[in-house]
């Protein structure tokens, strides 16, 4: 359904700015850490920013199912 | 409203006034089962008894509840209700399917919840029956058609509040199948949060009302992003940090003495050499005035000894033919003799 896992993601990112945080790392290692969390960050923010709103309805109309947009009676 | 209540055995005739008929919730048929609340009276003019009904409510009630318990139990021995089948309901769900009527309360509330949380979200939304004949089937065939082609990443299966008849297909064998047989995650709501329906059994996660089901199904998406935000300002926090890290320890080695004066260290080894120098040569021209003294009291021992000394108390060298003449005898008559004074030489001749 999408190119990354997206809870997946979470958690690295979660594990990149413990990682990171700790500072035990050369600068070459944490200058990697950090594109690879802001890359990822990227990513998991596209995901969101790309959705697009869909409300829609499924109705069989001879015999195939057809996906209609859709809004409920108020 | 006139009417003959019987069974297998007996009758007994019943009617009820307008007032209280106009009550009914539902129209009353031939050979329907139903329990009256009345007084028994007799009617003078046929001589007969009979219930002067104020209330009545179809009964089965009782038939309902225990099918349901019969159910119940039969699934939930064939392991239908197992936490350990219970799957995990996808964080971040691009596409949430709801199972509900396109009508009533029930979609709109799940609707607007969703929206609420992710504005984007993508609902689909597949219209079934909730009640009445026919609905269990038409409910297990759309979580089926559901996972056949994959159409949501989670399901919402929805039905507003209502009697335990009109929840009944709910309760049914077929649609707690169909749950269970799910590859996509299912969070049941059906009714009225005091209900439990054989399907919120057999679903992966139940749901108290429908806004719940949306609530634990939709993501609430600003909260994500300010987390997304959060973890990118960590991330720059610690990276200045360790550059600000690395900057300090620069600092501290360009300050050490070797790189801020790198000529010291040279100048420190420079005058050492010279200090060095100087102490040999001090050495040296110490050693060599030792030596000269010593040297001079041995001349002056020699001096004592030369006879050169011998020559300047008056004494005299004779010479002949570059030889010391020491015996008279060495000489004849003739023999050119040089004689060496202290102060020069004369040459003789001997007669």
């Amino acid at each position: 359904m999408e190119k990354i896992n997206f809870e997946e993601s979470m958690q690295k990112l979660e594990k990149i700015a413990v990682e990171l945080e700790k500072g035990d790392l050369s600068l070459e290692e944490s200058l990697t850490k950090f594109e690879e969390g802001m890359k990822l960050s990227k990513e998991c923010n596209e995901i969101i920013e790309n959705a697009e709103k869909k409300i829609t309805i499924l109705l069989q109309k001879e015999g195939e199912l057809v996906e209609e947009n859709f809004t409920p009676e108020t | 409203m006139y009417f003959t209540l019987k069974d297998e055995k007996s009758l007994i005739k019943c009617v009820m006034f307008k007032g209280y008929a106009s009550n009914l919730t539902f129209i009353p048929k031939d050979g329907m089962k139903v329990m009256i609340l009345g007084t028994v009276s007799v009617y003078e003019r046929d001589g007969i008894y009979q219930i002067y009904a104020k209330a009545m409510q179809e009964d089965g009630i009782g038939d309902l509840h225990a099918q349901y318990e019969k159910l119940k139990a039969k699934l939930e021995s064939e392991g239908l209700f197992d936490n350990a089948h219970k799957k995990k309901l996808p964080f971040m769900p691009k596409c949430i399917g709801v199972l509900t009527s396109n009508t009533g309360a029930v979609i709109r509330d799940i609707i607007n919840v969703s929206t609420r949380r992710n504005p984007n979200v993508y609902i689909k939304l597949l219209p079934v029956p909730v009640q009445g004949q026919g609905a269990a089937e038409k409910i297990a065939k759309a979580i089926e058609t559901m996972n056949d082609k994959k159409l949501a990443d989670v399901i919402i299966v929805a039905r507003g509040g209502g009697s335990l008849e009109d929840l009944w297909p709910f309760n049914e064998e077929i649609v707690a199948r169909a749950i269970y047989n799910s590859k996509l995650p299912i969070i049941s709501a059906v009714g009225h949060e005091t209900d439990f329906t054989i399907a919120d059994f057999a679903s992966d996660l139940r749901a108290p009302t429908p806004s719940a089901a949306a609530e634990l199904a939709v993501p609430q998406i600003d909260e994500i992003q300010e987390k997304i935000t959060s973890y990118e300002y960590r991330f720059k926090n610690a990276l200045v940090k360790k550059v600000e890290f690395m900057k300090l320890r620069y600092q501290k080695c360009m300050a050490s003495k070797n790189f801020k004066d790198p000529m010291q260290k040279l100048n420190e080894h420079y005058i050492l050499i010279d200090k060095t120098v100087k102490r040999l040569e001090f050495i040296i021209s110490n050693k060599v005035k030792d030596e000269k003294t010593k040297m001079i009291k041995v001349i002056s021992k020699l001096d004592a000894l030369s006879p050169l000394k011998t020559l300047t108390r008056g004494y005299a060298i004779t010479e002949h033919e570059g030889k010391i003449v020491k015996k008279a005898e060495d000489l004849k008559t003739g023999d050119k003799i040089k004689i060496i004074f202290k102060d020069g030489s004369k040459n003789a001749q001997i007669t």
